[in-house]
């Protein structure tokens, strides 16, 4: 039976905290191994730094679908439209408007996030699955829609011209240091600003939808508009990313820079580093690489492994490896979360 | 202004090889909600499989059907057991990507037992026949009949979901899988049948594909890109519905071809972005979409 | 004989544990309402018996057959079919079609679709109208139709009244007798705590998922009732 006597309320100081003792030791670790990357032109070897290079790009667009799929709740696979949109955007700019191809990669953003109301206009009148082969149709679109620009190369495509390549730097090793240290710049920024973004109130409201849209909703949350800036954003940075992709590639064509398997790949890294995270897509990313690396010559065994990894994992961890790990160690190296630690102490308060 | 004419109808026959590719995707959508990403390469999986029977019995085309159609069966009710059954949930993302992965696979294991080469099945002279009403007017007759096989069909799934218990079985599944189990219904079962059914159609689909029109390995996803747009155009809940859609994508496509042989595909994709803009649910939705 | 014997039995929803050691008999013939207040893990209790919901029990036993391992869509052919919460009809169908998707499990007895139309005429009227254009009441005739076209020898009722206008109410419970008179065993989980003493046999009340009381009617005064109810 109940007691019937009432206890003396007791204080409770709470007190909400976000960093964790692995997160700052993370930090730390983070900031050396900062500093050992940016050092890399000086000691490493030009092709490791290519692939350095590929490695931050694929690892800040692996980001940025992430944020769109994993926090947005929006499964787009035509993620690749803003991919050419932003190669494109930096042969248009430094070819026609003469700007400087660093400067392309900010203004390649801007202009996929002023495409992206256009598509957005369309696509999000879809919903989950459908949404997903939209997006799709909308890149494939841009892909046929590009091949008629004939002063854009058409189909074949074009080169970057000389006199561009050189206004980055004239000797071919500043070049490729400067092109290295932006790629570095790039996913490190993509990084914070997804980072800064999920501790902010906006990145909040967005675990709220994707956790339960009805619910969020309810609490004032306004889904479309919020899905609506992730996806703007998503275009921003992806298109951004592109235009940095197409510097480092100096040859653009449409079957190329709207290729599907800028997306499958990134989904590949994401669903296996763990979506919804930011350490996920870090992860994924170097699985990816360590997997390519060695086993990419084997052409098509190597992809079908890579579907079945894909399946399995899907199938056994939807959470990926990142996912995975968080719940056997309870580790978190971003933390976004809010931890509410509570103490119950007699004092009285007034 | 005939050739016109002429368009439009070779338009309206293509539509019905369109809306073969799409039955099969309609099917599973409308029983289970699944997306599968991996359709337009089974399509041409089956069309792969025709011609290892082709080649190893000598029939023809048509007559490997007898054999594509129940290994498709088999294949599609293993399929969905064995996976897809474990994907099925209110998430979106598991089935979406697991069948992502199926397609690399098949694609590739397809590029590794038989190159990239292109493939065609071959029919004789039945492929070139046709009917001539006028100079610029004239129809071919296996065109003719790739539609009336899908009219047939499509017109037999229909009976069979609304009028045999298997059928309602299917329906009651999609609405309420619990309250459907009450009834004694196996849903894993059901759920492979219907994956099981869409492969049969599938397989018809990739032998008249593969007749109609070369194919190779990685042929699949402009398949799946046209069986979607066909489903999403027609509108959820409606095998009629698909048929339409298929027809309107493959009139655009030929009307843009007209235009100019760059603007095919240009065409189909544009018609297809319009009508959704347009008419988000489709040209003919016949359920409520959730 | 024992149609249903359940010993310890609890269920749960993933992690949360909604039944606790449950003990339950129901003789063959027997009404059996379950009464209670929201929450208390009637329907529960009752989707356990249907093989939805995951339980541990030290026994659970239809016809001496132990179903805690019975997957839901075995138990019709088993010959327990149930009336669920909310009606529950399937949208897609016609009035008719719910009705002999009933059927689903073949098995044979009694009763026919024309046998369920002669029960409740109205829904001759409806047959070709989709299952949820039907008002509450006569959504409940095809829920309970659709039940009886299994020719179950269990049928379980999941809240039987709720939602409904107490006039229909009556008239679904005017029925009830000429199913009992058929010999067919029933356990009624029922808010109206009127009603569940009208209609059974004996009575069992849950409270916070346990079993609080359970008697006959006549043998309850309304103040133990009560105490059973709130748990006091």
């Amino acid at each position: 039976m109940t007691d019937s006597k009432l206890h003396p309320v007791t204080q409770t100081s709470h007190k909400v905290e976000r960093s964790t003792r692995t997160s700052r030791v993370a930090g730390f670790l983070g900031v050396i191994l900062l500093i050992i990357l940016i050092s890399f032109p000086y000691w490493g070897g030009r092709a490791d730094m290519r692939l350095m290079v590929e490695i931050f790009y694929i690892m800040a667009l692996a980001q940025m679908w992430n944020l769109l799929a994993g926090y947005g709740g929006l499964v787009s696979v035509g993620q690749q439209a803003f991919v050419g949109l932003g190669g494109y955007s930096l042969f248009i700019l430094t070819i026609f408007l003469g700007i400087g191809p660093i400067w392309t990669i900010p203004l390649a953003g801007l202009i996929g996030a002023i495409v992206s109301l256009p598509v957005a206009f369309v696509v999000f009148r879809l919903r989950g699955h459908y949404f997903a082969i939209g997006t799709w149709v909308v890149a494939e679109v841009f892909m046929l829609g590009f091949a008629k620009v004939l002063p854009l190369g058409g189909g074949s495509g074009m080169s970057l011209p000389i006199s561009v390549i050189k206004s980055i730097a004239s000797s071919r090793a500043v070049r490729e240091a400067t092109v290295y240290w932006l790629a570095l710049t790039v996913v490190v920024a993509v990084i914070a600003i997804v980072y800064i973004l999920l501790r902010s109130r906006h990145g909040l409201a967005l675990t709220a939808i994707r956790d339960t849209e009805e619910a969020s909703q309810s609490l004032g949350v306004n889904n479309f508009r919020a899905k609506l800036l992730v996806y703007i954003f998503a275009a921003f940075g992806t298109a951004a990313i592109g235009a940095l992709i197409y510097i480092t590639k100096l040859r653009i064509s449409p079957s190329a820079a709207f290729d599907l398997n800028w997306t499958t790949t990134v989904i590949f890294i994401v669903v296996i580093g763990g979506i919804g995270t930011i350490e996920g897509p870090i992860i994924g990313t170097i699985v990816y690489f360590l997997l390519r690396e060695p086993l990419a010559q084997f052409g098509s065994w190597y992809l079908i492994l890579l579907g079945a990894i894909a399946i399995i994992v899907m199938l056994k961890s939807p959470q990926g490896i990142w996912g995975w790990t968080v719940k056997r160690f309870d580790l978190r190296f971003f933390p976004v979360q809010r931890r509410l630690l509570t103490k119950i102490s007699e004092r009285q308060e007034r | 202004m005939v050739e016109w004419i002429n368009t439009i109808l070779q338009g309206i026959l293509t539509g019905g090889l369109y809306a073969l590719y799409a039955a099969g995707l309609a099917i599973i959508f409308g029983v289970m909600r699944l997306v599968n990403i991996t359709h337009g390469d089974l399509i041409v999986l089956a069309a792969f499989v025709a011609i290892v029977i082709i080649e190893a019995t000598g029939i023809g085309p048509f007559f490997s059907l007898l054999a594509v159609l129940p290994i498709m069966f088999i294949f599609g009710y293993i399929l969905q057991r064995g996976i897809l059954n474990y994907t099925l949930g209110d998430d979106l993302l598991p089935p979406l990507l697991v069948t992502f992965g199926l397609s690399i696979v098949i694609q590739n294991v397809l590029l590794e037992i038989f190159s990239a080469d292109s493939q065609r099945l071959k029919i004789g002279k039945l492929e070139v026949l046709a009917v001539s009403f006028s100079e610029n007017l004239s129809v071919g007759v296996f065109p003719v009949i790739i539609f009336l096989v899908a009219i047939f069909l499509i017109a037999g799934v229909q009976l069979l979901f609304s009028r045999t218990k298997l059928g309602w079985a299917f329906r009651a599944t999609s609405d309420d899988a619990d309250t459907a189990q009450l009834m004694g219904i196996n849903h894993h079962h059901i759920f492979a049948l219907a994956m099981a059914l869409a492969m049969v159609l599938v397989g018809v689909a990739g032998v008249f594909q593969g007749i109609s029109s070369s194919f190779d390995p990685s042929a699949g996803p402009v398949r799946l890109l046209y069986a979607f747009e066909a489903v999403i155009m027609g509108g959820l809940g409606s095998l009629w519905g698909t048929l339409a859609g298929g027809v309107i994508l493959a009139v655009a496509q030929n009307i843009g071809a007209k235009i100019d042989p760059g603007w095919q595909m240009l065409a189909g994709h544009v018609a297809f972005l319009v009508v959704l803009v347009v008419r988000p649910n489709g040209l003919f939705p016949r359920t409520r979409d959730d | 004989m024992t149609l249903l014997d359940v010993q310890n039995l609890s269920s749960f929803y993933g992690d949360f544990q909604a039944l606790f050691d449950i003990d339950f008999s129901l003789t063959q013939g027997e009404t059996v309402a379950i009464i209670g207040s929201n929450g208390a893990g009637k329907s529960t209790f009752l989707r356990s018996i249907a093989g939805l919901v995951t339980l541990s029990a030290d026994r659970f036993h239809y016809r001496d057959q132990p179903i805690t391992d019975q997957s839901a869509y075995n138990i019709v052919s088993l010959g327990i079919a149930m009336v669920p919460e909310g009606r529950r009809l399937f949208p897609s169908l016609t009035v008719e079609q719910n009705l002999l998707i009933g059927g689903y499990a073949g098995r044979s007895g009694a009763w026919t679709l024309s046998r369920v139309y002669d029960m409740f005429p109205i829904l001759l009227e409806r047959s070709d109208v989709p299952g949820t254009a039907l008002s509450g009441g006569e959504q409940q005739m095809v829920a309970i139709g659709r039940a009886l076209i299994a020719n179950p020898d269990l049928l379980l009722f999941d809240e039987l009244s709720l939602g409904l206008a107490p006039i229909i109410i009556k008239d679904i419970y005017d029925i009830l007798p000429s199913i009992q008179a058929e010999g067919i065993s029933m356990i009624v989980v029922e808010q109206d705590i009127k009603q569940a003493l009208n209609v059974a046999d004996r009575v069992y009340c849950f409270q916070e998922g346990r079993v609080s009381l359970e008697g006959r009617p006549d043998e309850l005064t309304e103040k133990r009732i009560a105490a059973a109810y709130f748990g006091r």
